[in-house]
């Protein structure tokens, strides 16, 4: 399945030293997750992960990379403290699992509430074929704005992180 | 087949802790965004694999479907890729900065130059 895929990829990206192939290995990730989106029925998802995700997050990493260093350091000494934590963290969450609806169950909680609504109405309130459009820019029209003013914000923040300094480096504005 | 249906559910957490140890174990700094990046990534998959339902479509209305998969998490998740990407972008500018005042992007080297001032 390709989530096995994706989590070879992660383990790569977890060992590597070179960050070029780091970032590159970075970037399939990204289109494996939008191959599994597409599977999983989430299209619009598949396709804006695929855009951003794999493009315009690949680009931002390798221009700071051309800006930084192209490898990693080697640490002063293996810990393994960071490794226990994770264990447990993740013991933890997968025993949170074990209460979880299953794969495609129709009976699973999330899918009784809002969503039939949706489902069923959109097509006469709104007219639109595609109810994630639909409900994006009608029913959570808000939720967009302040997605707007988010990447507003990171936009300026960007401007004036890199665009204050006496040197001028346009290499890497804002692109969201 | 019992446990089959949490398959996606354990991947996810898995990818979620591998971000997870990129980030409190290694201190490159270009590093730490791409596991911040593998995480949240974990997420949006999580949130995707609980939209789903068996036998479903893409949520687009068409003559001859009947069931749907739920387009809540969809919408929720479409959002979050694109705010993703705008942090992402924030802190890879934090980094060039850090570059430029300190001449280096290690987190303990970085450290160092803090405490010899």
């Amino acid at each position: 399945m390709l989530l096995s895929f994706l989590a070879t990829t992660a383990i790569a990206v977890v060992v590597l030293r070179d960050l070029f192939a780091v970032v590159m290995l970075f970037g399939i990730y990204s289109l494996l997750t939008a191959s599994i989106f597409l599977v999983l029925d989430a299209v619009d998802v598949a396709f804006t992960e695929a855009a951003v995700g794999a493009g315009i997050s690949t680009v931002l990493m390798l221009a700071t990379l051309a800006l930084t260093a192209r490898t990693e350091k080697k640490p002063r000494q293996w810990s393994p403290l960071p490794l226990v934590v994770v264990m447990i963290t993740g013991a933890t969450l997968i025993y949170g699992t074990l209460d979880m609806p299953r794969y495609g169950d129709p009976s699973a909680a999330i899918h009784q509430h809002v969503a039939p609504r949706y489902i069923n109405e959109s097509p006469h309130e709104t007219g639109i074929p595609n109810i994630v459009t639909s409900v994006l820019a009608s029913y959570r029209g808000y939720d967009t704005l302040g997605e707007v003013a988010v990447i507003f914000t990171a936009g300026v923040g960007v401007m004036v992180l890199l665009g204050a300094g006496t040197r001028s480096r346009k290499k890497k504005g804002e692109k969201s | 087949m019992q446990w089959l249906g949490l398959y996606n559910y354990w991947i996810v957490i898995f990818l979620m802790m591998a971000g997870f140890y990129v980030v409190i174990s290694r201190s490159n700094l270009v590093k730490k965004i791409v596991g911040l990046n593998l995480f949240q990534t974990s997420v949006f998959i999580l949130y995707i694999s609980m939209s789903k339902v068996q036998g479903g479509t893409a949520p687009i209305l068409k003559e001859g479907f009947a069931v749907y998969s739920n387009p809540l998490p969809h919408v929720l998740i479409l959002t979050a890729i694109v705010v993703g990407v705008a942090t992402t972008a924030l802190g890879l500018a934090l980094v060039v900065r850090i570059k430029e005042a300190y001449g280096t992007v290690e987190e303990d080297e970085i450290h160092n130059k803090d405490e010899s001032l």
